[in-house]
């Protein structure tokens, strides 16, 4: 009971000690009502460590509540409010508006996706193409016709694919592209970024089938190598790297 | 076909096209610029068996990746399965009338035809 009291006591003393304060700008547009988007401009207080996250929804708890923005664990782990924060995609509750190192914070939708309202975007495409690539390991065995329990690896196999799997399907990636703004059908960098992840694993045996999939004429060969994914992504993941490898594998200077 | 030997043909013919440029240009270095283009000259490369063979090469490599290169941009530019089918013949058609064309005005002069 104590503890309840305490998170709510945190939860309404944050922003009220701020003597700080920036302002936050954020698109405004209803599809199903709206002819055109529009920026609504609001006064918010700020500490050090206060995310644009919470910035938003200082602004749905105070001034406005039909601001839609989609999150969820705050930590940059589910990867569901990924936004345009002045003009670059990065995830809102990993950016804190101090390190903006500006007075006026501008929130848009991500590029490249379709606005549901407001931040929130479909997902749609990047889950089509995610599931498209086969994001599993392929084997004909199974641990359960023979005895053995686990498909152990050495830590130079890990090696191999380990940074990939850090992806969170944010989608900033997809957003960044420059690409993926002109060709609707193109697969994109997350969804190749995970086929390298499966393919370069030792454990999967679907090479062939995911290299298949992704050589066609919107596969991975439209990517420029732009290079703009990997240095949107908040979690270290290098897609361009995993796309120029896998191209090796379809040249034939991998195997 | 693949994507991925289109892409092979792209880059290879990209690197190909790059070294016979190469020689052409030293070709032109060895007289003077302006004396090198003048009528007797060209018509002299023309007649010139292996040159010739030199020229119809380059222009098959510079069609064939000139016209995969427009293709994938268009391809980029705009979606549809009419489209890219439209595309990707047109491009064809195009690389091979382009071919067509240069071979015969390069058989033709070195014939002595013109």
């Amino acid at each position: 009971m104590a503890l309840v009291s305490h998170i709510a006591e945190e939860q309404v003393s944050t922003p009220v000690s701020s003597s700080k304060s920036i302002t936050l700008k954020i698109f405004r547009y209803n599809p199903e009502h709206d002819d055109s988007s529009k920026f609504m401009e609001f006064t918010v207080p700020y500490e050090k460590w206060t995310t644009v996250l919470e910035a938003i929804l200082e602004v749905k708890k105070h001034f406005d509540h039909s601001v839609a923005v989609r999150y969820s664990c705050r930590q940059a782990t589910c990867g569901s409010c990924g936004m345009m924060i002045n003009g670059k995609p990065r995830l809102a509750c990993f950016t804190k508006i101090s390190e903006l190192d500006s007075n006026v914070v501008t929130v848009e939708p991500m590029n490249n996706f379709p606005i549901i309202r407001d931040l929130a975007v479909k997902f749609e495409r990047l889950f089509d193409t995610h599931q498209k690539i086969k994001p599993y390991l392929i084997r004909d065995d199974t641990e359960l016709e023979t005895d053995e329990r686990e498909f152990l690896q050495t830590p130079e196999e890990v090696e191999q694919y380990i940074q990939f799997a850090n992806c969170i399907k944010c989608g900033l990636c997809n957003s960044a592209c420059p690409t993926m703004a002109t060709d609707s059908s193109f697969v994109g960098p997350q969804a190749l970024a995970q086929a390298y992840r499966y393919v370069a694993d030792s454990r999967d045996k679907g090479k062939d089938s995911r290299l298949k999939i992704i050589d066609e004429s919107h596969g991975i060969w439209r990517c420029h190598f732009a290079g703009s994914c990997s240095q949107v992504c908040p979690k270290g993941v290098d897609p361009a790297m995993g796309i120029q490898l896998l191209r090796g594998y379809l040249l034939g200077f991998r195997s | 076909m693949r994507e991925s030997t289109i892409m092979k043909i792209h880059y290879g013919t990209a690197l190909a096209a790059v070294a016979l440029v190469a020689v052409h240009i030293l070709m032109r270095l060895t007289t003077g610029f302006v004396e090198s283009l003048e009528y007797e000259n060209v018509l002299a490369n023309y007649k010139f068996v292996p040159y010739a063979a030199m020229l119809e090469l380059i222009l098959i490599l510079l069609a064939v990746h000139g016209f995969n290169g427009l293709r994938v941009i268009l391809l980029e530019l705009k979606q549809g399965r009419m489209y890219e089918k439209a595309v990707s013949y047109g491009c064809l058609v195009a690389m091979f009338g382009l071919i067509a064309y240069g071979s015969n005005t390069i058989i033709r002069t070195n014939m002595g035809m013109t």
